[in-house]
Parts: C-alpha cells; structure tokens; sequence
C-alpha cells in the first residue's frame, strides 16, 4: 500500500520537476524582464539627453540600443533561451519584434540573397510596417483634416 | 525616480500582454501587429503621451511606443507640410529603428551559426 506521505512527497516531486507554467509566476518574469529593457532605454536616453540629444533622437537611440542587444542575444543563440522564461517581458519590449525579424533572416539564408533573406526577412517586419503605416495615415489625415476646420 | 517608473510601467504593460498570450494563445506576430497599432492609436487620442511623460522608457520601449512615434512623427509632419506630412510623418520618425532592424537582421544571418529554430 501507498501510504499518504509517499503520495505526497511524489506530487511534490511531480510539481518540482514540471516545468512551471503558473500565470502568476510568468507574469512576474515578463514583469521583471519587461521592467529591465525598460531601464536600460531609459538610461541610454538619459545619458544622450544630458548630452545635449533632441528629446525624439534620444528616445530613438535607447530603441536602437534595445535593437541591437537582441541582435546580440539572439546570434549567440541564448534569445532562444531566455524567451522561455521572459515570455512577453522580452517579446513586448522592441527585442521581440528584432528578434522575430533577425530568426527569420537566419532561417533563410540558405535560400539566396534575394528570395530568401531579401524576401523572406519581411515576413515579420512587413506586417508591422504595412499596419504601422496604416495607422499613421489614418491619423494623419484624421489630424490633417481637424487642422483644415478647425 | 524616473528608473523606477520606467521599471514599473513597461513590466506592467508586458505583464498584461503576458495574460493575454496565454489565456488566447496568439502567435508572436499578431501580438507585435496589435502592440503597435494600439500604441498608434492610443496616442491618436492623445492616451499614450501622458504614459510617456511619466514612465519615459518604460513606455517607449514596448512595441506600443513604437506605434507612439508613428503617430507622433505623423503629427509632426501634418505641421510641417500639410497633406503630405500624412504619407512622410510615420516611417521618417521610425526609419532609425526599422532599418537598424532589417540592416542587423542581414549582417546577423551571416555571422549567426545557427540554422535556424531562433524564434
């Protein structure tokens, strides 16, 4: 017979080897992940501000730093690695939208310069830019025509 | 001070879209399609600036302030030159990080040994 105890120790045993997928506990990873990428914008913004940068220019640089760090992480392989665990603290920040974008251009290289990479790399970057503009155009002419009557 | 607001905000908005990931099970590139069109609208009504003036990056660093500066370049160029600020004002003020994006994708897949599965 199985007692009580051993049952218990075998779900605790259970529990422990399970990789974790509680709610509460990826949140406060894409918390803690999300709040990193953050402060590290910001301290690039502030060090180019204290410089002399235009407000924008700054605010650029820090997204650009933020680029270049996942391009960093995902050609050693390890932004493979940490996404399990940051999940939406390093997809939401503009890590995730580079990454998605630098993965595909690895995966098909193989397939040419042009039809592969030179295609292919729009994949992700093509649907954030289209609907991307579509906003911006939305709301300029919005913007544009309240300017005319107003 | 500006560190900590920066923290708090841009893992809270990452910590939300973490429920809706899972409770919805939406591909990646959905999410990064919707960030940025909310983030474009949201400033359109004038929501976001607020959040940016008091989170800093912790606002701008998500892909919703990505959408930010589309609408804010759009806004820019409406004032500067009328109708065509409309087609002009989006991808200037957001030309740095798209092509700092595709330009480090292509020289990444050279150098990158890795074949693929980098998702």
């Amino acid at each position: 017979m199985i007692s009580e105890k051993q049952k218990k120790e075998y779900k605790d045993y259970v529990e422990q080897k399970t990789p974790n997928h509680n709610l509460m506990v990826d949140m406060v990873l894409a918390f803690i992940f999300g709040g990193i990428f953050s402060v590290i914008a910001q301290g690039v913004y502030d060090l180019l501000m204290s410089n002399g940068f235009e407000k924008i220019d700054a605010s650029t640089w820090g997204s650009i730093s933020l680029i270049f760090i996942s391009a960093v992480l995902t050609a050693l392989g390890w932004y493979k690695k940490i996404v399990k665990y940051a999940g939406a603290g390093i997809i939401v920040p503009i890590t995730g939208f580079a990454n998605s974008v630098i993965s595909t251009a690895i995966e098909y290289k193989n397939e040419g310069q042009v039809f592969g990479i030179g295609a292919k790399i729009f994949i992700i970057a093509g649907p954030v830019i289209l609907f991307g503009c579509l906003s911006s155009v939305v709301i300029g002419a919005i913007y544009y025509i309240i300017q005319l009557v107003g | 001070m500006m560190y900590l607001k920066a923290f708090v905000v841009g893992g809270l908005i990452c910590a939300i879209v973490q429920i809706f990931m899972e409770k919805t099970k939406i591909k990646t590139p959905r999410i990064l399609v919707s960030l940025v069109v909310i983030g474009a609208i949201l400033t359109g009504v004038e929501l976001y600036e607020p959040v940016v003036e008091f989170a800093g990056a912790g606002a701008t660093a998500p892909l919703l302030g990505f959408g930010y500066a589309l609408a804010k370049g759009v806004f820019k160029a409406v004032d500067e030159s009328g109708l065509l600020g409309v087609l002009t004002g989006g991808l200037t003020a957001t030309a740095g990080g798209i092509t700092a994006v595709i330009v480090l994708a292509y020289i990444v897949s050279f150098i990158s040994k890795e074949s693929n599965d980098n998702k």
